[in-house]
């Protein structure tokens, strides 16, 4: 059975997005439950022991994060982290189109877990129809006595907003999304403080991914041991996979991890289309290192493509066919990573801008070969020297592609050694068959 | 400004020559900018957190963050024009420079790439009169000041690529038809890409057999 769904069971019923419909399918018991009948020791307990993982990236356990909070009287804030901007990824964003109150009911059972009397959605401005819909239901939800100031008479306080961010991949890293949210420029922070610690305002805060929040409700309903009745012992519990790229039918997967990718690619996905195969795949968004068609029979768990070299991330699958330029892709991957550098750190704002204007190099037949290698040590020189790791997430996919596929880097680079100066853009035919064909920019286009 | 009259200007400034807090008095703040921006102040438990709601409302309200809309809600919020342009300069949905009355911004990303994105913008630009390598590069305005083309980072809709946010909603997939489609139905003012929006998306790629054997459905004693 490669789909199991939890979060995304009858996803397209009419009306889920409402009140009622959440309601008649047993939503908010959880949240009934947790503020009439459970302590909130108890509720950390069970989230802990669900083995529930974080689901935006870093897959740290959940309940451990809750449980880093410092307990007694502070502000303490929840801030769910909606900024989805890694290429690839897409799954919250229909989460919260699709069954937004899942989230809500999360959001406020884990509020009152951590002991956060304010809790923050913040979603990627760019989503402005979900935010309008998130923003209606959050107003259903209080209407209905499930947020406010004295959640169903029980004297607990959870204010929810939701906070639109105004486009900047750079919110999604926590500690910038904070200043964000304080009203600043999108700027990493120093860790630590780690934010559970000294966060939002100063004040102990708890962030996490939507999907995370949202498998909440569903193990409150159903308890710990039940939710480990699915998935691996690692990685409990069912994930969203965005698959996307050259395949015939992208879309939103709910698996059980440790699934075989190809499973996904070709299975769920349709594989890519009639005639062509797979040549590499991005198998957590654009910053995981790209792997072959070679590893496609991968289980596919945050083990298992750690262990490969590479990292589930967002659980975001992005498939490149057999027609696609390696170097264009990896141009086309570090071109966003420098447009969206924040800038403060050296090796991230500098690394970013030059491997762009080096794999442009290669793309336009001026390199040499020593560019190749200068390249791939940029990138060793970014990875784990910023306060953030934007520029990591451009230089593991870039190294990963000139590592796997350094032959086509090559084949650019040995045109330019055999080719005659004289032979500009206009030169042998040979050429234009490593170049893409469109007027926007020299060799932009996917295609070899 | 040469590096040597900068360094001069910069020497000869004073703490009292910073830009001073405007006051509401100074300023003709529109009723419901002013409405909306305190509104979104009342929400937040610290009221710098309302400045990225307070761009937004100033964008709305003028079509791009006007230097005057700025000061406006400066004025309200208690802080200078700088800081909020210096947020206005920095996300990438505010606009500070005057803008097509409508937004058309196209995926430029990996997955939309791989499938047709630069097309797509090629003919957006082609039907709206724009000159497309400006339009992936920061953005441009068609000559009638209908439509702002701007090739744009991931917006997180790869299932629907090649797409584009056209006045805020999603649409996808799209192809050159669409993309002529649209422009000609933005300059008529009547419905965009009918079939093509995401909200009328069913989630997974596309409708799925019911009951779908691929699938099992979780029994939750949740939603």
């Amino acid at each position: 059975m490669p789909e199991t769904r939890m979060l995304y069971r009858r996803v397209d019923e009419p009306g889920l997005a409402s009140i009622e419909t959440y309601r008649r399918r047993g939503g908010y018991r959880s949240l009934t439950r947790t503020v009439k009948e459970i302590e909130p020791e108890e509720l950390l307990t069970t989230l802990q022991d669900s083995g529930l993982r974080g689901r935006g990236g870093a897959g740290f356990s959940m309940g451990k994060k809750a449980s880093f909070l410092p307990r007694g009287d502070t502000d303490k804030f929840l801030c769910c982290n909606a900024d989805e901007s890694e290429p690839g990824a897409f799954k919250d964003r229909e989460l919260m189109q699709k069954n937004p109150h899942q989230l809500i009911e999360g959001v406020a059972i884990a509020a009152i877990a951590a002991g956060a009397g304010w809790a923050f959605i913040f979603i990627r401005g760019e989503y402005a129809e979900v935010a309008d819909i998130l923003e209606g239901a959050v107003a259903e939800a209080y209407g209905a006595g499930f947020l406010g100031a004295d959640i169903l008479g029980s004297g607990q306080r959870v204010e929810l907003v939701v906070h639109r961010g105004a486009g900047a991949y750079i919110c999604g890293e926590e500690t910038a999304l904070l200043d964000s949210l304080e009203g600043k420029r999108g700027n990493p922070r120093l860790k630590p403080p780690f934010p559970a610690i000294q966060g939002l305002y100063g004040g102990p805060t708890l962030i996490n991914n939507v999907e995370t929040l949202s498998n909440v409700p569903h193990i409150v309903a159903n308890g710990a041991d039940w939710f480990k009745g699915f998935g691996t012992e690692q990685s409990p519990g069912t994930k969203v996979v965005s698959v996307s790229g050259c395949v015939q039918r992208p879309g939103n997967y709910e698996i059980e991890l440790g699934i075989p990718s190809r499973e996904l690619i070709y299975g769920l996905a349709g594989g890519p289309p009639e005639g062509r195969e797979v040549k590499a795949w991005f198998p957590g968004g654009s910053s995981a290192p790209v792997l072959t068609a070679a590893e496609l029979d991968l289980p596919y768990s945050f083990e298992a493509l750690a262990d490969a070299g590479s990292m589930l991330g967002s659980g975001s699958i992005i498939v490149a066919d057999d027609q696609v330029s390696i170097p264009a892709l990896a141009l086309r991957t570090a071109r966003f990573y420098h447009h969206e550098s924040c800038g403060k750190c050296t090796p991230c704002r500098e690394g970013t801008n030059w491997t762009v204007k080096m794999l442009e190099r290669v793309l336009s037949r001026e390199a040499t070969p020593m560019d190749l290698d200068i390249i791939a040590s940029v990138q060793d020189n970014i990875i784990g020297h910023c306060l953030c790791v934007l520029g990591d997430s451009m230089a593991m996919p870039v190294s990963s592609m000139v590592k796997k596929f350094r032959p086509e880097f090559e084949e650019y680079i040995r045109r330019v050694a055999s080719d005659s100066p004289g032979l500009g853009s206009d030169g042998a035919a040979g050429l234009h068959a490593l170049t893409g064909t469109s007027s926007l920019a020299p060799a932009s286009g996917p295609h070899a | 400004m040469s590096a040597e009259e900068r360094r001069r200007l910069i020497e000869a400034m004073r703490p009292e020559d910073a830009e001073p807090v405007p006051q509401l008095h100074q300023v003709d703040v529109p009723d419901e900018l002013r409405e909306r921006i305190e509104a979104a102040m009342a929400k937040y438990p610290q009221v710098r957190s309302a400045a990225l709601p307070a761009l937004w409302a100033v964008q709305r309200h003028y079509g791009w963050c006007t230097p005057e809309g700025m000061r406006e809600a400066a004025a309200v919020m208690g802080v200078t024009p700088a800081y909020l342009e210096s947020l206005a300069t920095f996300y990438d949905l505010f606009r500070t420079s005057p803008v097509a009355r409508h937004q058309v911004l196209v995926c430029h990303n990996i997955s939309c790439w791989l499938r047709g994105a630069d097309d797509l913008i090629g003919a957006l630009c082609e039907a709206a009169g724009i000159d497309a390598h400006e339009a992936d590069h920061g953005g441009a305005n068609s000559p009638d000041g209908e439509v702002f083309v701007k090739g744009f980072e991931c917006m997180g809709a790869c299932d629907l690529a090649p797409m584009a946010s056209i006045d805020e909603r999603y649409y996808g997939p799209l192809d050159t038809d669409d993309a002529r489609a649209a422009v000609e139905q933005l300059r008529a003012g009547s419905e965009v890409l009918p079939g093509k929006a995401l909200a009328e998306r069913p989630a997974a790629g596309g409708p799925e057999p019911d009951p779908d054997p691929r699938v099992k459905e979780v029994e939750s004693g949740d939603a």
